[in-house]
């Protein structure tokens, strides 16, 4: 069996086609993805609504089509794929170790590595919620794969605990599927989903948004029977008296996603401890050489078109570095998130001989109106270059487009940071 | 004829503008907040008589998938979706189904067809 490839790109989901694909049209033809499902597309096969591909393809898709353009341009490449088939080791030398029932354990070695696994969803003990642990706790994403992949309503009577857009199309999805959906809590003052889905998922069915409240127990033996639920004050705590019970048999949690880099650990390579994937270069290149990583194993993503532009630049990448036609780097600028910014990627940039425009993607720490975003470095009293955004919020990422000019220009860090004017 | 102001969140793009719409009974006059011509066009008719793509699934048999996702190829008034949703439930369809297939022809006499978003092969094949 074949065992030495150019590229494996380990994740078929919207991040592995479009780096797999990406790397095959940059002229690299011995390409292999690894998924560990048993169909290529990954998540976007459940994610049923539509919403995907506005930037990518100008047109509103759903997921399974958004997804079907990929495997479509995977399977006219020819790019080969193993599905059923976990990674269970990435090795710095870039030797892959996975297993599937069909072929068993696999050693596989890669002069390139694609790191794109995605990211997983924080559980109810990622967030401690208290109480007892019947059936009917699941997360939004479960929820999600069970109504429309496997064919189950997994509940009737429903409460759910954060309003990430995941959640939010869920309150949609099981009230349309007949189920009721008491309230949508979020301990934030702010939902982290996106406004178009608070309108077309909550208020079109009149779901309450309980903002500042929280779940504070879960009660029921073997199945969930309610939740007890409070307002929450400053310091996200409890407010004594506020408490209240809902009946329901099944608590939902949408509170957020992590990025899956247990394969990164394994393979050293170097996280960033506020986005929890790779620290990377404008190439997408991690600290390991030959090992990229893009998608929201990098950084947890609002849209999968911008999952897809990252991943054609990694894909591209990596078939260059494969060709060795990756310019020479002259010297490495870091760019640091300051006040009004939590982080940006990527988290370096390699200035060579070529001024290339560079996008700069970062989420927000808070929510801003009226507001610039400021790249600046020390020995400048002027910033280089500001970007006005009337709104700013966490939920939504920050894509700065910056001209290679500004990074040629300077010598130190460049940081980032939100100025209110 | 009085005219009515409608504030409106516009969905068609993760922006979320908030659109004003002036309207007089069932006559736009003015549209303001938009930044694009679709903004306009969906808030024009959200103001009036608001319209949704419904997405769901259809239960298969005999196919690779359990189920096949399906959208509805136009928009639905949105005061159907729930009589659309229970004619769909009860619906089941034989595989294989490819992509762009329609589903189901004229749900309810609505005018309206179900499209698969997602090719369901046959068992085995």
């Amino acid at each position: 069996m074949k065992t030495e490839y150019d590229l494996i790109v380990i994740g078929g989901g919207p991040a592995g086609l479009a780096a797999a694909t990406a790397a095959y049209d940059q002229g690299l033809r011995d390409i292999l993805i690894v998924e560990r499902d048993r169909f290529l597309g990954g998540i976007l096969n459940q994610c049923i609504h539509t919403g995907f591909g506005l930037q990518e393809f100008r047109e509103e898709l759903t997921g399974p089509e958004y997804a079907q353009r990929f495997v479509d341009k995977t399977l006219e490449d020819g790019i080969p794929f193993f599905l059923d088939t976990m990674v269970l080791a990435v090795r710095p030398d870039r030797t892959i170790v996975a297993i599937s029932p069909e072929l068993g354990r696999l050693e596989l070695h890669a002069k390139a590595i694609v790191l794109s696994m995605g990211c997983r969803e924080r559980t109810r003990a990622a967030i401690m919620v208290p109480g007892t642990r019947p059936a009917g706790v699941m997360t939004a994403g479960t929820a999600q794969r069970y109504m429309n992949v496997e064919g189950y309503l997994p509940g009737r009577n429903i409460v759910i605990l954060g309003s990430g857009d995941i959640g939010l199309i869920m309150a949609r999805r099981f009230t349309l599927e007949g189920a009721r959906v008491n309230a949508v809590l979020e301990i934030m003052p702010y939902s982290t989903g996106l406004t178009r889905n608070i309108v077309q998922c909550l208020d079109d069915y009149g779901i309450p948004l309980l903002l500042n409240h929280t779940v504070t127990s879960v009660h029921g033996g073997k199945r969930v029977t309610g939740v007890s639920v409070a307002q929450v004050d400053d310091h996200r705590r409890p407010v004594p008296g506020t408490e209240r019970e809902i009946a329901c048999d099944t608590l939902i949690t949408s509170v957020g996603l992590v990025p899956e880099n247990e394969l990164s650990k394994i393979a050293g390579v170097q996280l960033d401890p506020i986005t929890g994937g790779a620290v990377v270069n404008q190439r997408l290149q991690t600290s390991v050489p030959g090992i990229f990583a893009c998608g929201n194993v990098l950084q947890v993503h609002d849209l999968v078109d911008n999952v897809s532009e990252e991943s054609q630049r990694a894909g591209r990448s990596a078939a260059l570095y494969v060709q060795d036609k990756l310019p020479q780097t002259l010297r490495n600028i870091r760019v640091v998130p300051s006040p009004g910014i939590h982080y940006v990627v990527p988290q370096c940039v390699d200035v060579t001989e070529q001024t290339e425009t560079i996008k700069l993607f970062m989420r927000p720490s808070d929510v801003f109106k009226g507001a610039f975003v400021e790249l600046r470095t020390d020995s400048r009293e002027e910033p280089l270059a500001r970007f006005r955004r009337s709104r700013l919020t966490p939920g939504e990422m920050v894509v700065l487009t910056v001209q290679g000019t500004v990074f040629a220009a300077v010598e130190a860090d460049i940081s980032v940071g939100v100025k209110v004017s | 004829m009085n005219t009515e102001v409608c504030e409106i969140t516009c969905i068609v793009c993760p922006t979320g503008c908030k659109v004003r719409v002036v309207r007089e009974g069932s006559k736009v006059i003015e549209v303001s907040g938009n930044t694009c011509k679709r903004g306009e066009t969906y808030a024009s008719q959200e103001a009036v008589a608001p319209q949704r793509t419904l997405t769901t699934s259809v239960k298969v048999t005999e196919g690779d998938f359990a189920l096949v996702s399906v959208k509805s190829a136009t928009l639905v008034p949105k005061a159907r979706l729930f009589d659309l949703m229970k004619a769909v439930q009860k619906l089941w369809v034989a595989a294989p189904i490819r992509i762009g297939d329609i589903v189901v022809h004229d749900v309810l006499g609505l005018g309206i067809d179900l499209v698969a978003t997602r090719t369901v092969r046959k068992t085995g094949e």
